[in-house]
C-alpha cells in the first residue's frame, strides 16, 4: 500500500467520522462541527496528492486547500451565527425539536 | 580570540560536541544541542526578570522592592520557586480535572514552542524555517485556546469570565500584531526570519539598515508593540488578570506549580513577541552602528530584549489600566485602520524612487491620520445601561 | 464525536485539527500546515467554544446526547466508509517519484497574484460578506413593541 492511498484511506476515515456525527448529534453545534471535520478530510485528500500526484508544480492542492480553510471558516462563522439567532427564538440548540417551519 | 570566534562560539561549541556523537543519533542530538540552551536561558532571564520587575515596579511606587532574600533581593526567585512548588496542588472538585491538567502545560509548551525561529544570534536558529513568521503567529492563536481552557475548567464564574475576556482581547489583538508584522514582510519579500534578520545587518555609512528606521518600520514598530502588551496581556492592558479587580482572572483556581506555569507562560510569551520585534524591526543580532560589529551578536540581541523588557516594566507602572470597552475599542478603530494604512505605506515606499521625497510622502501618510483617528476617538461617550449578552 | 461533554468535543476537534496540521508539515505544505493552526485552532475553535458558552450547552445536561435517529447516521456513515475505501484500495493510482522539493511562499504568493487572482478577489468579498452577515444574524434585534 502506497504512501497516498494510506493518506486517502484516513481521509475517507475522518470524513466518514465527520459525517456520522453531523447525522447522529442532537445539538447544533456538533452538526457544525462535523461539517469542519468532513472539510478538513477533503483538505487533506487534495494535499496529499498534490505531494504524490502528477502534476506537483502547478500547486493546484495547495491553492485549494487555502481556499477551502477560508471558506470554511467563514461558513463557521455564518453558521454559528445562525444558531446563535435560533438559540435566542427557541431557548435550545436541540435540532430533534426544531422539526417546523412555522416561528 | 578574535571576536569571530567569540561570536560563534556556541556553534562551534555544538559542532565540536556533534563530532563526538555517532552517527546514528546525529539528528536527535543534534536537536536537543540546539534546543537545551533555549531552554535553559529563557527560563533563567523569566527568573531575573520576576525579581527585576518587582523591584522596578515598587522603585517607581516609592517604595522598595523584596530585598530580604540575597544582596540587594536578587534570590528572591529561588524563594518563589521554593514556595510555588511546595504548595499544596489543589484543585476544585467540580473543576473538569483533565483539562484543568493540560491547560497550564499546553500554554507553556506553546510558549517554548514560539522561540523555535527567533535568531539569537549570528548563525543561531533553532530551524531556519521557510515561513518562520507565520508559524509564530500560529503558535501565539494556540495560547489562546490555552487561556480559555483554563479559565472554563475551572467552572468558576470569575475564572469563566476573567477567559471570555483575556481570550476576546486576544483576537482582537491579533489582527494588529499580524497586520503590522505584515509591513516587513512586504518589504523584506520573506517570512523566514532569518532572512529578515540578513537583511537589516548591511551598513551604510556607519547606520544600519533597520526596519525601525522608515516611517512604515517605525509606525508598525509602535502597533507591534501595543499589540504585544496586549497579546501577552501585560499591563496597562491586564483586565483580565487585573490583581485588584477579579483576583487574578482565569487563572484563580491554580495553586502552587501550575500558577507558577501560567506566571512562565506568560512572561515566556512576552520575551517571545519581543524577540520577534526584535527580529523584524530592530534588526535581530546585528549592532546598531558598524564600529561596534566586534560585540558578539548574541549579546546585542540579549541587550536589547533586556531593553524592551525595561520598557515593559516601565508601561506597567506607569499608565493606568484600560477598561475592557477602551481597549476593545483602541484595537478595532484605531490600531486596525491604522495597520492597513501602514500596509498602503510600504506599498508607496516600495514603489516610489529613493530619495527625500519618499520619506516626506510616507511620514505624511502616517501622521495625518493617526492624528485624526486619535482626535475621534476622544469624543465623549454616553455611557449606556450595560446588558448582558448571553444569547437570550 | 461521541463525547458527552461539548467542551471535551472541541478540545478533541483541536486535537485532530493539530494532527492534521502536522500531516500537512510532513507532506511539505508547510504554509499550509501553518495558516491550517492560525485559521482552525486559532478562529474556529475558539469560535465554537464561545457559541457553546452563550447557548448554554456546556452544562452537565439531562438530555440525551444522540439523536432520535443515530442509528440510521452511522449505519450511512459506515457505508460511506465501506464505499470510499474500496474505491481507493481497488483503484491502482501512480504516485510520483518520491522527493519532491519543498513549496516555497514566494511560489504560492505568484501563483496567487497571477492564476489565481480573481478566486482571491472573490475570497476577498465572501469574507467580507461572511463578517458582515454573521455580525447582523447574530446582532440580537430591539423589540419592536
Amino acid at each position: 500500500m502506497s504512501p497516498l492511498t494510506g493518506y486517502l484511506l484516513l481521509s475517507a476515515m475522518i470524513f466518514s467520522i465527520g459525517l456520522a456525527g453531523a447525522l447522529s448529534r442532537r445539538n447544533a453545534i456538533l452538526v457544525l462541527i462535523g461539517i469542519e471535520l468532513m472539510l478538513n478530510a477533503a483538505n487533506l485528500n487534495f494535499i496529499a496528492f498534490c505531494r504524490y500526484g502528477p502534476n506537483p508544480a502547478a500547486l493546484t492542492g495547495i491553492m485549494f486547500t487555502i481556499f477551502s480553510i477560508g471558506i470554511a471558516a467563514a461558513e463557521a462563522a455564518v453558521g454559528l451565527g445562525i444558531i446563535l439567532a435560533v438559540y435566542r427564538h427557541t431557548k435550545n440548540t436541540d435540532l430533534d425539536q426544531m422539526n417546523s417551519m412555522k416561528g | 580570540m578574535s571576536a569571530q570566534t567569540v561570536d560563534q562560539v556556541f556553534v562551534l561549541t555544538k559542532a565540536w560536541l556533534m563530532g563526538h556523537v555517532p552517527a546514528a543519533f546525529q539528528p536527535i542530538a543534534s536537536a536537543v544541542l540546539s534546543v537545551v540552551p533555549v531552554l535553559l536561558v529563557f527560563p533563567l532571564l523569566f527568573a531575573i526578570t520576576t525579581v527585576l520587575e518587582r523591584k522596578g515596579l515598587g522603585r517607581m511606587q516609592n517604595r522598595y522592592g523584596p530585598n530580604r532574600v540575597g544582596p540587594y533581593g536578587f534570590l528572591q526567585p529561588m524563594a518563589d520557586g521554593i514556595k510555588s512548588l511546595t504548595k499544596e496542588d489543589i484543585i476544585p472538585r467540580s473543576a473538569d480535572a483533565v483539562v484543568h491538567f493540560l491547560a497550564p502545560l499546553l500554554l507553556v509548551l506553546a510558549s517554548f514552542l514560539a522561540y523555535a525561529v527567533l535568531p539569537i544570534g549570528r548563525n543561531m536558529v533553532i530551524t531556519d524555517l521557510n515561513s518562520g513568521v507565520l508559524f509564530f503567529f500560529a503558535i501565539g492563536s494556540m495560547i489562546e485556546l490555552a487561556v480559555f481552557m483554563a479559565g472554563w475548567s475551572s467552572r468558576s464564574k470569575y475564572s469563566l469570565l476573567g477567559a471570555m475576556r483575556a481570550v476576546a482581547q486576544m483576537i482582537s489583538y491579533e489582527i494588529p500584531l499580524v497586520l503590522s508584522a505584515i509591513v516587513v514582510i512586504m518589504a523584506a519579500g520573506t517570512l523566514s526570519t532569518v532572512a529578515i534578520v540578513n537583511m537589516q545587518a548591511v551598513y551604510t555609512h556607519w547606520l544600519p539598515h533597520w526596519f525601525v528606521f522608515t516611517p512604515w518600520g517605525f509606525c508598525g514598530f509602535i502597533l507591534f508593540m501595543i499589540a504585544a502588551t496586549a497579546e501577552s496581556n501585560r499591563s496597562p492592558f491586564d483586565l483580565p488578570e487585573g490583581e485588584s479587580e477579579i483576583i487574578a482572572g482565569y487563572y484563580i483556581e491554580y495553586s502552587g506549580f501550575k500558577f507558577a506555569l501560567f506566571f512562565l507562560g506568560e512572561y515566556l510569551g512576552m520575551f517571545a513577541t519581543s524577540g520577534l520585534a526584535i527580529t523584524l524591526f530592530l534588526g535581530g543580532w546585528s549592532s546598531p552602528f558598524s564600529f561596534l560589529t566586534w560585540i558578539p551578536s548574541y549579546i546585542w540581541f540579549f541587550g536589547k530584549l533586556l531593553a524592551f523588557i525595561a520598557a515593559f516594566i516601565w508601561v506597567r507602572g506607569t499608565f493606568p489600566r484600560l477598561r475592557m470597552d477602551q481597549l476593545m475599542g483602541l484595537a478595532w478603530k484605531f490600531m486596525l485602520p491604522m495597520t492597513l494604512l501602514n500596509v498602503f505605506d510600504v506599498g508607496i515606499w516600495h514603489l516610489m524612487p529613493h530619495g527625500i521625497l519618499r520619506w516626506i510622502v510616507c511620514t505624511a501618510f502616517l501622521i495625518l491620520p493617526a492624528y485624526l483617528l486619535s482626535r475621534t476617538l476622544n469624543r465623549k461617550q454616553k455611557l449606556q445601561v450595560r446588558t448582558y449578552r448571553y444569547a437570550d | 464525536m461521541g463525547l458527552r461533554n461539548l467542551i471535551h468535543c472541541v478540545l478533541a476537534l483541536t486535537l485532530g485539527f493539530v494532527g492534521l496540521a502536522m500531516l500537512y508539515l510532513e507532506l511539505g505544505a508547510q504554509f499550509v500546515g501553518f495558516t491550517q493552526i492560525l485559521v482552525y485552532v486559532g478562529a474556529v475553535a475558539i469560535l465554537s467554544v464561545f457559541a457553546i458558552m452563550m447557548t448554554r450547552s456546556a452544562g452537565p445536561n439531562a438530555e440525551p446526547a444522540l439523536s432520535a435517529s443515530w442509528i440510521s447516521g452511522l449505519v450511512v456513515a459506515g457505508a460511506t466508509f465501506a464505499v470510499l475505501a474500496w474505491a481507493i484500495i481497488s483503484s491502482n493510482i501512480t504516485t510520483a517519484a518520491s522527493d519532491q522539493p519543498e513549496v516555497s511562499v514566494k511560489a504560492i504568493g505568484n501563483a496567487l497574484m497571477h492564476n489565481y487572482a480573481v478566486p482571491l478577489e472573490i475570497m476577498g468579498l465572501l469574507l467580507t460578506a461572511a463578517l458582515i452577515g454573521a455580525v447582523i444574524v447574530a446582532m440580537p434585534q430591539e423589540k419592536a413593541q
